[in-house]
């Protein structure tokens, strides 16, 4: 037995393979990346019995061997190459007992590999509700391999699969004879194919034939040799894949029939299911209750996460007071509290946002309700040029556009796919939450409208469906520019309703909420520090002159006054401040000065560093007391030097809201763009529109409203 | 020629033939295959898309896509 020998899961979408996963790996699960593609590994340690510690790999859900969509293909890149670090030494196939047929094809084709099988029955509290009796022992010696009674939403049967695990890495069952046999009918291709590639089994060749240009293991002119062999053999390849799946259709059927007492018919849903689906698929009630629970997600997402924000917000002002008192004063003090703390703090406040929002898609994902919703949005969506599958990467992008752009692999469609990823940015993001509030709060006032809104939540609210008005209709302008280059299909499985499990919808808000501080985090950090610098320190000594120039220019300063005016000059010599005046010009038509243009350039990075720079900036530049402790406060006081009254007139406030509900302005969408698209081509489109849009539009704002 | 597309709700058919080879390759795959009874479960608010029990479960597919799978009633 190898040191750690590696288990694979794999199953179809739905038949509760995550979930076993779970049950196996708990909170030790780590959420990475297979090596040289985006899509997301799940991995986690596993103890077998003795000493011996196993690493369970939970492959992407599949229906076969052959990917139909893009996180599918990596399975069979994995099981078809030995060297890959993920390729297993057991595979555990998860198949939903109650649909039995269909779970069984993975099976029968991943056995066809040779590769070592354990099959995990799940779900046979739901095949006995439809009057399926499986008999497991009777499986178990048709298929020639252990078979598991499991429950994994409980978590029963858990020993015995380990117990199985254990007995198939010590003495694998000895391979008897293919379930298909591609060397049938095409004995000289395969064997030219196992000769050439040094390969012992038959159906492994058969993919090399298949499946050779998705193979990131092989070189060009291998993948070149196979077409040639296609020709050689006159090989169709549709119409063998399609033979093959129902070869083993027919084998399953045979062996189904033996193994599963039925008395029901085939064609009647569960009943739970059946009235569920008569309301929330009906032509009223579906949509309204999809409005009710958007509503929900957006009350929770603004309203119950603003607690625990508030919370944090105050610990970690004073916190940050706190550090101030008792550290000596100096540079390291002055990096540690204005510059890291407050940037650790700009990450840690999303906390609750991003939990709760990713607590309520889990659940609707887990309920099954979320395929309904695809349902009864698709035909909307698709006058778009969207699919009904966009559903899910617009509502998380009212979180994060990063792993919403991500959930865009299950559009099937190429171009619809495309098309989600571009306009999926311009759905407010959680980080420009922070950026539309304190700007709302200078300039809108909080007058109450109807009993329990107020002028403000209202306007917040409106620059949210400006977002998504924005994104449908660009949607629907790029949609006649971009070609239909595939065929994708819209096919899916409905599943049954289910009660979700809180500890599956626990182990998904917590994944995501660790993704994000580390990766979102890492970044907000390193700008922040980058930032303090480049605002303290400047060329050669303007700093030092600051003082004197001051002193100079206005000799009848004093006190506070005066340091405040040194503190401004300092900022304006720093590397930042030139940074500002440098493209002050381009972005005084839109109302914006140099000290704005430190932050857009900062928030570039990411949108979040917005407010942390405005907070950075306005604090360099002046002394923080009772009046102007806050960000809110010391823009306020801001003076504009050109009308010597306030800065943040409405027209300027608006024109910087409009711009942020445009603006693409953050580097993880855009290199998650550029990893999904696989090219520079369509984030530099995306950021040249959404910049266009943002400009223009910020433009038109200021010059009405001024 | 009857296609899924063609069905009232509850009434049902047996698959009898693909016209678009790569959606066959994926339907095969999820067990629609030739022979196999389905009933059309239903049709979303506007019309479109629709939905199918075949083997099972059901299956959801856009109305132009069940448009290319012939049924018949009796095999």
């Amino acid at each position: 037995m190898k040191k750690t020998p590696i288990i694979a899961l794999i199953g179809n979408p739905n038949s509760g393979k995550s979930s076993l996963f779970n049950q196996l790996t708990g909170l030790r699960q780590k959420v990475g990346n297979f090596p040289s593609v985006t899509v997301e590994k799940k991995s986690g340690p596993l103890m077998l019995e003795g000493q011996t510690e196993a690493t369970v790999v939970d492959l992407p859900g599949l229906y076969s061997l052959y990917p139909k969509a893009l996180d599918e293909q990596v399975v069979i890149d994995i099981l078809a190459n030995p060297h890959h670090e993920d390729y297993p030494d057991v595979v555990v196939v998860v198949a939903d007992a109650s649909n039995l047929k269909r779970n069984l094809l993975i099976f029968t084709q991943v056995a066809d590999l040779g590769l070592p099988v354990v099959l995990a029955l799940n779900m046979l509290d739901v095949a006995e509700d439809k009057n399926l009796q499986v008999n497991a022992v009777k499986l178990a010696m048709k298929l020639n391999v252990p078979v598991v009674r499991i429950n994994a939403r409980v978590g029963e049967g858990l020993d015995n699969l380990k117990k199985a695990i254990v007995q198939t890495l010590e003495k694998p069952t000895s391979f008897q004879k293919y379930y298909f046999d591609p060397a049938e009918q095409f004995p000289e291709l395969i064997k030219e194919v196992k000769k050439s590639s040094q390969l012992a089994n038959n159906y492994l060749a058969l993919h090399y034939v298949q499946q050779h240009d998705i193979f990131s293991f092989l070189s060009t002119e291998k993948r070149v040799g196979f077409d040639k062999l296609i020709e050689k053999y006159d090989f169709k390849e549709s119409g063998f894949q399609a033979a093959e799946t129902m070869h083993r259709y027919a084998v399953i059927d045979g062996l189904v029939k033996e193994s599963v007492k039925t008395t029901d018919n085939f064609l009647v849903k569960p009943l739970w299911t059946q009235r569920l689906d008569n309301i929330l698929l009906h032509p009223f009630w579906g949509y309204a209750v999809f409005f009710l629970v958007l509503l929900t997600i957006f009350q929770a997402v603004f309203t119950l996460a603003s607690y625990p924000m508030d919370m944090i917000d105050a610990g970690i002002a004073s916190f940050n007071d706190w550090l101030k008192e008792t550290l000596p004063p100096g540079l390291f003090t002055d990096l540690l509290t204005d510059g890291l703390v407050a940037g650790i703090g700009g990450v840690v406040i999303f906390i609750p946002q991003i939990a709760f929002l990713f607590l309520l898609v889990a659940l609707l994902e887990e309920s099954g309700y979320m395929a309904r919703v695809m349902v009864i949005m698709d035909k909307l969506m698709r006058r778009f040029g969207l699919n009904g599958k966009s559903v899910v990467p617009l509502i998380s992008g009212v979180a994060c556009a990063v792993p919403a752009i991500m959930s865009a692999r299950s559009i099937g469609n190429r171009k619809e796919r495309l098309l989600t990823i571009l306009v999926t940015p311009l759905m407010s993001c959680s980080a420009r939450l922070p950026i539309f509030t304190i700007l709302i709060a200078l300039v809108v006032p909080a007058t109450p409208v109807l009993g329990f809104f107020t002028l403000q939540g209202l306007t917040l609210m409106g620059l949210y469906l400006l977002g998504l008005l924005s994104a449908l209709l660009s949607a629907w302008v790029i949609k006649g520019w971009v070609a239909n280059t595939e065929k994708g299909y819209f096919v899916m499985e409905m599943p049954t309703y289910k009660v979700p499990r809180w500890y599956h919808v626990g182990l998904a808000v917590w994944d995501s909420v660790k993704s994000f501080v580390t990766e979102a985090g890492k970044i907000i950090v390193a700008i922040s520090i980058i930032l303090w610098v480049l605002a303290t320190y400047g060329p050669g000594d303007s700093i030092e002159k600051a003082e004197e120039q001051v002193k100079q220019e206005n000799p009848m300063l004093q006190g506070t006054e005066l340091d405040n005016a040194i503190a401004a000059q300092k900022l304006e010599n720093s590397y930042a401040g030139h940074f500002g005046k440098f493209i002050e010009p381009a972005i005084a038509p839109l109302g914006y000065d140099w000290k704005i243009g430190i932050a857009l350039l900062a928030s570039f990075a990411a949108r979040e560093v917005f407010v942390g720079t405005m907070s950075t900036i306005y604090s360099i530049g002046s002394e923080a007391d009772e009046d102007n402790g806050t960000i809110k406060a010391r823009m306020r006081a801001e003076i504009n030097p050109k009308t010597g009254k306030p800065m943040y007139t409405p027209a300027l406030a608006f024109s910087l809201l409009i711009f942020y509900v445009f603006a693409m302005m953050c580097m993880s969408t855009i290199a998650t763009v550029y990893r999904e698209t696989h090219g520079w081509k369509w984030p530099l489109i995306q950021l040249a529109y959404m910049t266009v849009l943002a400009y223009g539009l910020a433009f038109l704002t200021y010059q009405l409203l001024s | 020629m009857k296609t899924i597309a063609d069905l009232k709700i509850g009434e049902k058919a047996f698959v009898k033939e693909f016209q678009q080879v790569d959606l066959s390759l994926k339907l095969l795959e999820m067990g629609c295959l030739p022979g196999s009874e389905v009933m059309l479960d239903f049709i979303a608010p506007l019309g479109d898309p629709l939905g199918i029990q075949v083997n099972g479960y059901c299956l959801a597919m856009r109305k132009e896509e069940a448009a290319t799978v012939l049924v018949e009633e009796s095999i």
